[in-house]
């Protein structure tokens, strides 16, 4: 029956029929929203499932906005009544506003609400009934997040709506999630042509999900029998296997290496400040380690001075931890290593000393625990070239940072005033004092130079590790080695060692595992030490007699 | 002007003067049971052992403020083993020699308390052992008020398998021997239940380790397969931060690979930025979150102890207070502390934990208690998702280690051995 | 050789008379006097001295090396460790069936994890005599290839002590490995009895107190011997003037190895003696800390002097036995400041300020 064919009357009655009808649907869900909501503010975790699926059922205008703020951890409850709100964080509390209707609620402590909590369960299916509403979400990220969602268990009705989209989806990558989706589901067809077609484009793609559709095509169930009974498209599917885990091979080398090179950063900035104590001055400063942690811990506590500009802190922190590290460095210096100097063995005493009160010192001031040290959101995550190599972002930092470090180091000691006479006295001490280089002085900022660079390296530590009284000790072993490897006073040795030393660790972890690894680089040291008894890069002229 | 001998001369009068008050004071003292505090203050332990050493000092203060033990004031005797395992045996001795102490509060590593077991045995004194470890273990003078295995790692795995379906194993732990015994109890457990060699990977690191870069790596890729993958981690404190960051960065989600880690408690989450971590899981006997009035009392009561509103309290803080009570309410039992008497009047002692059940001291010296499984929210707390609805008995000798079947323990007459074998019926290397 | 050249000079008589003292009193009044007596030492303090005892034979042997030769070795623990093992395993294999799961073969912490059956390192050291040999052999085995290699090469200085430094490293990351059977982070402990005699007992301590006593004397007297001897003023040159000694024509070399192999060999059989008296070894004496401690035992003692090592291993771990139970929560402070204090005021060590008081006196 068509529209057309019935009477004005009918035309009529059928109009005011359908006008109830919506509003009553609308009162309906208004209802069903208002009730799910309710059911989320009180019940238990299943009821709580429960309210979150029938509110992504109603296509109610808020409905999306709350689940996305429950996602988010935004949706909160009012300790006072109970009431749902929706909370955007600011330092003095939260800014509220009401779930159900919007209205303003204005600001509020934070003890005045609590969060509603999610499990991983609740989590999975809200993502998944989110899924088809965020297929035309506005970030192309949320897109690709759910069409990647969607790639587990897609079933008719999601191909059919990525179908849908894929005519309008501007992004390039989110359409070629798509595309690979239903080339995938293709390979289900029960045509062979199409099937054989989506195999020859399947085997240019990267991707984990392809993999795996391939390799179950090539098991055998129960009986012995292949679960893919074409031979011809077994046999295409091998080779498609083939040519995807060669690329797969190449891609995990150059994340291997990155691994070691990222590894290698790690070991370069905690040795390169010992580079210059112990290298130039020939201090074995065994306080070093702690003078990172004291960079670790400057990070820390200005980042509890200015919480809501993470990215801020940690790049004030380089500058801080530098004069904070130095200047203990410059004061170590003037207190005891002065005392020392031509005694080289009985700086590691005393620095041991050292290092001892500074960790009880920070374990007096902040307590034995651990800190926690934020990472900014710039720092997380990682940069996805596609599913088989992907490199995190802090670690490129990291290594950018170390080279940055290392980069101004060298020229701070090859041109400035200050680098020539920390030369010149490494060289050749009383030389230089007898031209009239004030020693004591080059000494003192020599010190503190190398114990800033220390602190500086605490700031990059406090990005992948532990902030704590042991931070110090778990890399003070590893910095002396980098150093000695590399050649004592030798910067541009260091830099070669710890690379190099970072990407052997990574190239013999897959085979020997973690521990064995680590003995066997430093099983290679003392032999390599054996062959080049003054390290990769051994100083020449009179100092290295010293 | 004074000279320099004279002030030299009045010094050392008021350090004699003073020394006499010390002595007198402690003359005075000896009215008093002592309780000897062995946790690391200094070294790489303090971490965790510090806060157990408050925790101790606080329920004894609040057992004097009760009237004391036996009509006596209890004087709490704290050392520092330093993180150093021998140093740990020396100082027990030294407690139970020296200080006479009628017990011992202390040990976090299993190494520590491997270390004092002799010392403790041989002087018979009585030690209470508050963390989650790996079994195989029941001396007649040690009472573990942790979980052991079947307490922790087993009903986790159990959530997994049936709750999250879970079909692929990453076993990570640190190289010692409580991951271990746990990895080989898990194994032989999964195999039990069906889940193929292939689909269970095993991966040790040593203590401390910071870069995890490859080891996420492979466990991303050994999740990739379609097959839902979850970590069981005994990683050890330390590299648990470094870990979860490398996890979150290389965009391993819980929902995707879920880690459930048995070392993580609410203290340690305190020292993280728990934003890559929210939604991983925990087993503990106790979650700070639990909401019971017991509980919120002593969360209270620990807050105004320690004068820091934000600290949390966790699993092991729970065991103490535990213990604590249970040896309490044996002291009264039996009238003494004898530690003979007390060893005997403990076994069957019950006291209601803080997660509202009530947990019993078995003959085997382990305690019952629930298993809750959580999930950790960007609060660094937990919420929990799963729990037992009844205490567990704790196992002190695995029945998934083939060589551990057959052996029991049971501190009571007849039997009265740690490591009874009951297929030879015989009780080997017992000095009792 | 007369006696008094052995000692050395007055500090030395002294030194050696209150150690050959407390040596044969503490067993003989043990032996002598009832539990309860006042002159009867607690079993407490003889371990803890017996410890003591130990360490200062470790300190006399990197005093020998550091003090002597000039070789800053930062990895003596390894061969203490190892000397310890060797013992360890030895004790290990004496519990026999008494262990927990009753296995007359395996040690318990093989048996749980499910190892089949011995290690082929393990056998042999059900024999005592095995069990010494390997305490010398395996560490002075070590000390002579690494020696031989390093000594050879002519690495000196830093570098040298930093490669000690990662041999102790690489052996405290080895002996983790619970693939090693070594027993892991726990290591070997639950000793029940030593040739047959209970571990425990108050004979067994005081006779292995005294034969830790008579170990450290007889190590001085020797090592005393050999530093006065042609070979230990050869070996002191070296400290001084390297370069000039090898123009003179010695093998430099060949007396440093020496040296540094009977020095480990030393560490060895203090190992071996510590392990029975703490009741436990663990891969945490492998540590690069450890080895630093030992250093700063001879630096507070005063290095050269041999009796300063002794008097300095003393000096520190009783401080810290004192510290840790009197201040525990600030006790790091103190030590801290000690070693500063030392290296700065006192840089010939406690000895070398109670000598310049002898000569203030004398003159």
């Amino acid at each position: 029956m068509s529209l057309s064919s019935l009477s004005p009357l009918g035309k009529a009655l059928l109009f005011i029929l359908m006008f109830l009808s919506t509003s009553f649907v609308v009162r309906a869900e208004g209802d069903v929203f208002a009730q799910s909501l309710n059911k989320l503010a009180q019940g238990g975790m299943q009821e709580r499932e429960q309210a979150m699926l029938e509110m992504a059922e109603t296509k109610h205008a808020r409905s999306l906005l709350v689940l996305q703020a429950l996602l988010d951890g935004k949706l909160l409850s009012l300790k006072s009544d109970g009431k749902l709100v929706i909370g955007v964080e600011q330092a003095e509390g939260y800014q509220l506003k009401d779930a159900l209707t919007d209205s303003d609620l204005g600001l509020v402590e934070r003890s005045n609400v609590a969060k509603i909590t999610m499990t991983n369960k609740l989590r999975g299916t809200l993502r998944k009934a989110l899924g088809q509403l965020e297929l035309s979400a506005e970030n192309p990220e949320i897109r690709l997040a759910a069409v990647k969602a969607m790639a587990k268990d897609a079933d008719a009705k999601d191909i059919e709506l990525l179908k849908n989209r894929l005519n309008q989806e501007p992004n390039v990558k989110v359409k070629e999630a798509i595309e690979t989706l239903l080339l995938l589901d293709n390979m289900r067809s029960t045509d062979r042509e199409l099937r054989l077609h989506a195999l020859q484009a399947l085997q240019a793609l990267d991707n984990v999900e392809v993999v795996n559709r391939l390799e179950t095509m090539l098991e055998k169930d129960a009986d012995g029998n292949f679960l893919e009974s074409d031979l011809e498209i077994r046999q295409k599917a091998e080779l498609a296997l083939k040519k995807i885990g060669q690329r797969k091979q190449v891609y995990s080398a150059i994340e291997t290496l990155f691994f070691g090179l990222s590894l290698g950063a790690v070991l370069v900035l905690a040795a390169i400040g010992l580079a210059i104590t112990f290298g130039v001055m020939g201090v074995i400063n065994m306080a070093h380690g702690e003078l990172m942690m004291l960079g670790a811990y400057t990070t820390y506590v200005i980042q509890q001075l200015m919480p809501n500009h993470l990215g801020w802190s940690l790049l004030l922190a380089i500058p801080s931890a530098f004069v904070i590290a130095g200047l203990t460095g410059i004061a170590i210096e003037r207190g005891i290593i002065r005392f020392l100097y031509g005694r080289p063995l009985e700086t590691l005493l005393a620095t041991f000393g050292v290092s001892l009160f500074l960790q009880q010192t920070v374990r007096s001031i902040f307590s034995p625990l651990n800190r926690s040290v934020a990472t900014p959101e710039w720092m997380s995550g990682s940069w996805q070239y596609n599913e088989f190599l992907s490199i995190t972002w802090n670690r490129l930092y990291i290594l950018i940072f170390c080279l940055v470090v290392f980069v101004l180091l060298l020229e701070l000691l090859k041109r400035t005033r200050l680098g020539l006479e920390v030369r010149a006295v490494a060289q050749n001490r009383t030389m230089a004092k007898a031209i009239g280089i004030p020693t004591a002085r080059v000494d003192a900022l020599t010190f503190g130079l190398g114990s800033g660079i220390a602190g500086v390296a605490g700031v990059a530590l406090s990005q992948i590790t532990n902030v704590g009284p042991n931070l110090g000790q778990a890399y003070i072993v590893d910095s002396f080695m980098v150093v000695v490897f590399g050649g004592v006073g030798n910067l541009f040795g260091t830099l070669v060692a710890g690379f190099s030393l970072g990407i052997a660790n990574k190239f013999l972890e897959p085979y020997a595992g973690a521990v064995l690894a680590k003995i066997l680089v430093l099983v290679f040291i003392i032999l390599f030490i054996q062959k080049r008894p003054r390290g990769l890069f051994p100083q020449k002229g009179r100092a290295a007699e010293a | 002007m004074m000279s320099f001998s004279k002030v030299a001369k009045q010094l050392t009068l008021g350090v004699s003067f003073s020394t006499l008050l010390f002595t007198l004071s402690q003359a005075q003292a000896e009215e008093t049971i002592k309780v000897g505090v062995l946790h690391s203050l200094s070294g790489t332990m303090a971490i965790s052992e510090t806060t157990l050493k408050d925790t101790m000092l606080m329920l004894i203060e609040e057992q004097n403020k009760k009237g004391g033990l036996l009509g006596k004031k209890l004087e709490a005797v704290v050392v520092d083993p330093a993180s150093n395992w021998p140093l740990f045996a020396e100082k027990a001795r030294e407690l139970l020699t020296k200080d006479k102490v009628a017990a011992i509060f202390g040990c976090w590593t299993s190494v520590s308390r491997k270390s004092v077991l002799p010392v403790i045995e041989e002087l018979n004194g009585v030690l209470f052992y508050p963390v989650q470890y790996e079994g195989e273990e029941s001396s007649k003078n040690v009472f573990y008020t942790g979980a052991a295995p079947n307490q922790q790692a087993i009903p986790a795995v159990d959530y997994l398998m049936n709750d999250l379906k879970v079909k692929r194993w990453v076993l990570a732990g640190t190289d010692y021997v409580y991951p271990r015994t746990t990895n080989k109890i898990l194994e032989a457990y999964l195999k039990a239940k069906g889940v193929d060699k292939k689909d269970i990977m095993i991966n040790y690191t040593p203590f401390g380790h910071s870069d995890w870069q490859s080891i996420v790596a492979d466990i991303k890729k050994f999740g990739s397969t379609g097959k839902k993958t979850a970590v069981v981690s005994t990683i050890n404190g330390d590299a648990n931060v470094p870990f979860y960051k490398e996890l979150g960065n290389q965009g391993v989600s819980a929902e995707e690979i879920p880690v459930v880690a048995f070392s993580v408690g609410e203290e340690e989450l305190s020292g993280i930025d728990t934003k890559p971590l929210v939604g991983h899981l925990a087993a503990w006997n106790y979650f700070m979150s639990v909401d019971t009035t017991k509980n919120a009392a002593f969360i209270n009561q620990w807050h105004e102890y320690i004068k820091n509103p934000k600290r949390v309290t966790n699993d092991p803080m729970e065991a103490h207070y535990i213990g604590f009570n249970m040896w309490v309410k044996a002291v009264e039992k039996a009238g003494s502390v004898d530690p003979d008497a007390v060893q005997k009047a403990i076994i069957g002692v019950e006291f209601p934990n803080l997660t509202g059940g009530v947990s019993k001291m078995l003959p085997n010296h382990h305690i019952s208690k629930p298993v809750l499984i959580g999930e950790i929210q960007d609060d660094g707390q937990f919420a929990t998702v799963w729990q037992t609805n009844k205490v567990v008995d704790g196992d002190a000798w695995s029945d998934f280690l083939p060589e551990s079947k057959p052996i029991i323990a049971d501190w009571t007459a007849p039997i009265n051995c740690g490591n009874y074998n009951t297929k030879t019926k015989k009780c080997s290397g017992q000095k009792f | 050789m007369r006696i008094a050249q052995l000692t050395q000079d007055k500090t030395g008589a002294t030194v050696l008379g209150v150690l050959s003292a407390v040596t044969l009193i503490i067993p003989l009044f043990n032996l002598l006097f009832p539990v309860d007596s006042f002159l009867h030492f607690s079993a407490y303090t003889v371990s803890l001295l017996g410890k003591y005892l130990t360490f200062a034979l470790l300190a006399l042997s990197l005093d020998l090396v550091w003090g002597y030769a000039g070789i800053l070795a930062l990895g003596q623990g390894a061969f203490f460790a190892l000397g310890g093992y060797a013992m360890g395993m030895y004790l290990m294999r004496q519990i026999g069936a008494l262990g927990v799961y009753g296995n007359p073969l395996l040690p318990d912490f093989m048996v749980f994890l499910n190892w089949q059956e011995l290690p082929w390192y393990w056998h042999g050291f059900d024999h005592f005599g095995f069990a010494l040999l390997m305490v010398l052999l395996v560490p002075g085995t070590l000390a002579f290839v690494f020696g031989w290699l390093a000594f050879r090469s002519r690495v000196t200085g830093v570098y040298l002590s930093i490669i000690t430094q990662a041999l102790t490293y690489a052996l405290l990351l080895a002996f983790f490995r619970n693939e090693m059977g070594f027993g892991g982070n726990n290591g070997l402990t639950d000793f029940k009895t030593l040739l047959g005699f209970n571990i425990q007992s108050e004979g067994t301590r005081s006779v292995l107190f005294l034969l830790s006593g008579l170990s450290l004397i007889g190590a001085y007297l020797l090592s005393q011997w050999i530093v006065s001897s042609k070979l230990g003023r050869v070996v002191t040159a070296i400290r001084d003037q390297e370069a000039r000694v090898r123009f003179l024509g010695y093998r430099v070399e060949m007396f440093k190895l020496w040296i540094f192999v009977y020095a480990a060999m030393l560490s060895g059989i203090a190992g071996a003696l510590y392990v029975p008296q703490v009741g436990i070894i663990n891969p945490s004496e492998f540590s690069p800390l450890n080895s630093l401690e030992i250093v700063i035992w001879v630096a507070v003692g005063g290095r050269g002097t041999l009796y300063g090592a002794i008097i300095g291993a003393v000096l520190v771990n009783y401080a810290k036995t004192v510290l840790t139970g009197l201040l525990p929560e600030i006790w790091l402070f103190s030590l801290g400041a000690i070693f500063v204090i030392v290296t700065l005021w006192l840089p010939k060590g406690v000895v070398g300020l109670w000598q310049s008081r002898l000569q203030e006196r004398a003159a």
